[in-house]
């Protein structure tokens, strides 16, 4: 069993990694206000009074966002805490208007859950793995601080304060980079498949607090650091590997490693201590007594449940058994929510035209999707989401294949013509003759020819060299341009050479 | 015909309906005594063409016959109501010049109901206070003197101080008022009017400055029980933007006065006799026994064991709430602004806090931040709300063996300024029997029923179960009915 | 922390350090004199507020809402924002739509 050890002069060590991501929730509205949360807006315009913090301004909490919540721990089979309450986080700064975050700490919305990760033996995970997922509670995002629009001033934007995020906090399970990154990137799809976050994390919807220690296997955790809104699933893993190699440097070199906070630069790959914010770790949290506890009914939680989509694990498992997909394609297609919909778009459309029960067409539709589309889309530089080609159009092609209009080689002109102009298959096929030839005769004189102009390669064949079939067919194909259909040629040929 | 500024509530909006005044003339005779008033320093800010506005509405739609129920009624506006704006600073130099964008839910409903707005009235710095001297505004002087022949300055009570100042020298026949833990009642005692503090959450506190948001609540202070009755029915009421807003209709209170008691009993908690309680403040706490037995009620004694935890736990939870409710005070989007030479942001949240808050308020958010702090949250703050439930818990158990209680409202009457300065828990204690009724969220008001040997007046405290406001106003009620208290402030100002 | 073994000790006194510290927690800057008189205030209204710890609690819940409510929740409808002016209306320093304050480097 392979497991990340860092070498050290004393020995190995274990790294330890508990993440803390914040998600922020999709909703029209802010958590506690009525203004908008759309990205991009220009400054402080999505703000109201309430998230401005002015005199005698009360928060009223949104319940859309308390439903993503709900539903995001119910994806990950955590227990839904009937009573929760909103706590305050007090310190001072200037993007947050009120003096105090408004969180939860004792009192969250979402108790104990988990997540798994699959083996992955390039990534050195060795087999499948349950990461604890302490809690999710939901807060507020803080506004905006901009240094660099003028010389000795800083600028704020409070248009993402009063955004609500949900804080999704590890278990200290995970063990390496790649475990850490195949935990960011499963949390991803999950909330990607229930819609609860969009997970870009470029635009700032998701980032992680990253805590890291190191130890001696079979030791007490190490004092961890938490290195602060890491934004990418690759910075995870390389702050991670900096901080655990630089925590095992300073400790081999006899010293102590400081619980605090740190920051990741990305431009160097390294993480550096804040300490502007050292002083302001006591919060002092204490209930808001602006808000009531909040209390879910029964009902309430049966609806998030029932609202809830297939979540990537059922699926995965649905495709290997039902639709008879490889493990590796299955875990393809559904790692994000995009994907499979789009798989199963194209799914649902192939059995309609063809006929078929879905299972019948999956294989075919799953290596289509996952060698010519994703190569052409590649090549485009485009994503399913902007794909020329749609699922409809996509079945039309696999059907024509199906019932013989076209061959498979035929078939990738023909998306090459979708490609470029979006135009029906069917129509392409149409316009540009290249229906597949079942005509007997016409195959068998092109057949006779093929054989006369080789009479050298027959006589080899003949003389036991029978891998030169294939050549055969080849010739013959090629002299018909493709459109002969294959299997009557192949009876043809060995009927011919007898 | 009577002077205008005599009338009650009632009175104006009666005798404007019957038209025996225009709006216009009433709103003249209350700016007349606003603006003649400065020495008792009750006003923060005048409002004269405010409620000359309101008045000549008043008049077009009296001439229309669309009356509101207060159409014609000038009132004052403590100036911790956000006013569009309308300066409103909640007495520190730290929202000096703060013209809201935005109307408070309370004093929007009251210009809906044709209220016209006198003045924003003074106050202890963000209501923090018994005796109006913190205000960075100055201290509010009470109308009262004592029969001493000395000139001694007089507290009006706090926080609602210009309040309660002003209705007893009939610069406003009503004004609204907040109560903390005691806020309206205490003042409202010291000066010889009405004022109630309903149920928690009955007033929308959006758009109220906030002390400490599970205890701040507004009411009206007037000069008597119907008044008041009038005024709250136009200031409660149910908004989706407070979270802790009761979702309930607004009862007709004031239809609903009635002073018999037949049948009711009225519970005299024992623990309320403390030690050296002054002997005129005994005295009147029995002659008030004594009349609701007259008007028809059974007095009964029970216990709120918990009684002398009450203001500790306040001083917890009042300035922990406070600490925080505060913070965003800091310089950055409105409000005074300290930035020394050189000072970094949180330099200047230091330098801006230091400067636009007063002593009291400092105070009170050190407090605060002390006991929230890491390590004492448990032993203060979580233990205040632990004995916060006992007391809400003796409530409800004396209100099995009861419909009301009665209380005196402050252990004495007003005291001089300056008096009770030097020592922050003395002034504390003025609040020992509002306050537990503050913890509880119950209603609870104070009318006036008598003077003390100096000629000051004294006020009863009538508290009643959650949502049961008319039980507190019919025994007020019959309190006044049997008082008989017509004494009122020598002009001096 | 039990309160009662706390109260039994000579209570917990603030110093000026203390003072000073919680001062900077609430950001107030406090002069040395202004510290060193809000020493004994503190500590008398502390040691006055420490006679809770007489009081049993054992198996009380914290009070959370003062009079039996439901928190109620809002629709997830755009209703606010866009008052740009109304938000900066009051500022000390607003510079293009912003709020301005000291230069921050983190
Ligand atoms: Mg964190
Ligand atoms: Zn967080």
């Amino acid at each position: 069993m392979s497991s990340y050890r860092i070498q050290g002069a004393t020995g190995e060590w274990e790294v330890v990694i508990g993440l803390e991501v914040h998600a922020q929730v999709v909703s029209n509205a802010k958590l506690f206000s009525g203004a908008a949360t759309a990205f991009g807006a220009e400054p402080n315009t999505q703000v109201s009074l309430v998230d401005a913090a002015m005199p005698g301004m009360l928060p009223v909490p949104n319940r859309e966002c308390i439903r993503q919540a709900v539903r995001t721990g119910l994806a990950i089979n955590a227990q839904i805490n009937r009573w929760s309450r909103f706590d305050r986080k007090n310190y001072f700064y200037a993007d947050l208007p009120q003096g105090y975050q408004i969180s939860q700490l004792y009192h969250p919305l979402v108790g104990e859950g988990s997540l798994a990760i699959e083996a992955d033996e390039k990534a050195g995970i060795a087999q499948d793995k349950q990461i604890g997922i302490e809690r999710i509670h939901v807060e507020q995002d803080a506004g905006k601080l901009m240094h660099d629009q003028h010389p000795t001033r800083s600028y704020v934007d409070l248009n993402r304060s009063g955004v609500a995020l949900m804080e999704i906090v590890s278990r200290p399970d995970m063990r390496s980079p790649a475990e850490a990154g195949a935990y960011l990137r499963k949390l991803r799809a999950i909330l990607r498949y229930v819609g609860s976050c969009d997970g870009n994390m470029e635009e700032g919807s998701m980032r992680a607090d990253v805590n890291v220690s190191v130890r001696k296997p079979g030791d007490e955790f190490g004092t961890r650091t938490e290195t602060k809104n890491v934004n990418s699933v690759r910075f995870v893993m390389q702050a991670i590997e900096y901080e655990a190699q630089r925590q095992v440097d300073v400790l081999e070199s006899g010293g102590r490693i400081v619980q605090e906070t740190r920051l990741f630069n990305p431009d160097s790959g390294t993480t550096r201590s804040m300490r502007s914010k050292e002083d302001a770790h006591d919060y002092r949290y204490f209930p808001d007594p602006d808000l009531l506890p909040l209390e879910l009914d029964e009902a309430f939680i049966e609806d998030c449940r029932a609202s809830l989509p297939e979540l990537p694990d059922a699926k995965r498992r649905r495709y290997q058994e039902e639709l008879g997909l490889s493990a590796y394609n299955a875990e393809v297609l559904t790692a994000e929510a995009e994907t499979a919909r789009w798989f199963e778009a194209l799914l649902t459309e192939g059995a309609r035209i063809q006929k078929k029960g879905e299972a019948q067409v999956a294989k075919a539709s799953a290596n289509w999707l996952l060698s010519e589309l994703y190569g052409a889309l590649h090549r485009l530089g485009k994503t399913l989401e902007d794909s020329p080609v749609s699922p409809e159009r996509g079945a039309e092609l696999l059907a024509l294949v199906a019932d013989g209009t076209i061959s498979g080689s035929i078939a990738k002109q023909v998306f090459e013509i979708m490609l470029e102009t979006g135009d029906a298959p069917a129509s392409i096929v149409e316009a540009r003759g290249l229906k597949q030839t079942t005509d007997t005769g016409a195959i068998e004189a092109v057949v006779a020819k093929v054989l006369a102009d080789n009479a050298d390669k027959v006589e080899q064949y003949k003389g036991g060299k029978e891998a030169l079939f294939g050549f055969f067919v080849g010739q013959t194909m090629k002299a018909m341009q493709g459109k002969a259909n294959p299997q009557i040629v192949n009876e043809l040929l060995k009927k011919a050479l007898g | 015909m009577a002077v205008l500024t005599d009338l009650t509530v009632a009175q104006i909006r009666d005798g404007f309906r019957a038209g025996d005044f225009s709006a216009r003339e009433m709103a003249e005779a209350f700016n007349a005594n606003v603006a003649a008033a400065k020495a008792l320093n009750a006003f923060i800010v005048e409002t004269p063409e405010h409620a000359l506005a309101a008045a000549d509405q008043a008049d077009k739609d009296r001439a229309a016959g669309s009356l509101k129920p207060l159409s014609g009624v000038p009132i004052g506006m403590k100036d911790l109501f956000c006013t569009q704006g309308v300066q409103t600073t909640a007495a520190s130099h730290m929202l000096e010049g703060f013209k809201p964008t935005y109307e408070s839910f309370v004093s929007q409903k009251l210009w809906d109901a044709g209220a016209g707005m006198l003045g924003k009235l003074n106050l202890d710095q963000f209501a923090m206070g018994s005796s109006n001297e913190t205000s960075y505004f100055g201290n509010v002087i009470s109308p009262w003197r004592r029969n001493d022949g000395g000139n001694a300055a007089l507290a009006p009570g706090g926080s609602s101080g210009g309040s309660s100042a002003a209705i007893a020298a009939r610069l406003c026949p009503a004004a609204t008022g907040t109560d903390t833990g005691g806020s309206i009642r205490q003042p409202a005692a010291f000066t010889g009017i009405t004022g109630i503090k309903p149920t928690y959450g009955r007033c929308s506190r959006w758009g109220v400055v906030a002390f400490a948001s599970s205890l701040d609540q507004a009411g009206p202070m007037a000069r008597d029980v119907r008044d008041c009755a009038i005024m709250l029915e136009n200031m409660a009421g149910f908004d989706p933007r407070d979270a802790t807003s009761l979702d309930l209709p607004v009862p007709q209170w004031e239809a609903g006065l009635s002073g018999d008691l037949k049948g009711k009993k009225v519970g005299i908690p024992k623990e309320y006799r403390v030690d050296g309680m002054p002997a005129d403040i005994e005295a009147l706490w029995n002659r008030g026994m004594a009349w609701l037995k007259d008007a028809g009620a059974e007095i009964v004694e029970v216990s709120l064991p918990h009684t002398r935890y009450a203001l500790p736990t306040y001083y917890i939870i009042a300035p922990a709430e406070a600490s925080s409710n505060l913070a965003r005070y800091d310089g950055v989007r409105y409000g005074l602004r300290d930035l020394p030479d050189g000072a970094n942001l949180q330099d200047m949240y230091a330098a801006t806090r230091a400067a636009g808050f007063g002593p009291e308020v400092k105070r009170r958010i050190i407090i605060g931040t002390y006991v929230l702090s890491a390590g004492y949250y448990d032993a203060y703050f979580t233990q205040a709300c632990k004995v916060r439930a006992l007391i809400a818990r003796d409530f409800e158990e004396a209100f099995k063996r009861c419909d009301v209680l009665l209380t005196p409202t402050a252990p004495s009457a007003a005291f001089a300024l300056g008096e009770k300065q030097a020592d922050p828990l003395a002034m504390y204690l003025n609040d020992v029997f509002t306050v537990p009724a503050s913890l509880a969220g119950l209603p609870a008001m104070s009318v006036p029923a008598g003077l003390s040997g100096e000629g000051l007046p004294l006020g009863l405290q009538i508290i009643g179960p959650a949502l049961d406001e008319q039980a507190v106003l019919n025994a007020g009620l019959a309190i006044e009915e049997r008082a008989g208290f017509t004494a009122r402030a020598e002009k001096w100002w | 922390m039990d309160w009662r073994a706390d109260a039994s000790a000579p209570s917990m006194s603030v110093d000026l350090t203390t003072v000073k510290k919680i001062a900077g927690l609430a950001r107030i800057a406090v002069g040395e004199a202004e510290a060193e008189a809000l020493v004994p205030e503190l500590n008398g209204i502390l040691h006055w507020v420490e006679q809770l710890g007489e009081v049993d609690v054992v198996g009380v819940e914290p009070m959370t809402a003062v009079i039996p409510n439901t928190l109620r929740l809002r629709d997830d409808v755009v209703t606010d924002g866009n008052v740009r002016d109304k938000v900066l209306a009051n500022a000390p320093q607003a510079e293009h739509g912003f709020f301005a304050v000291p230069k921050v480097i983190e």
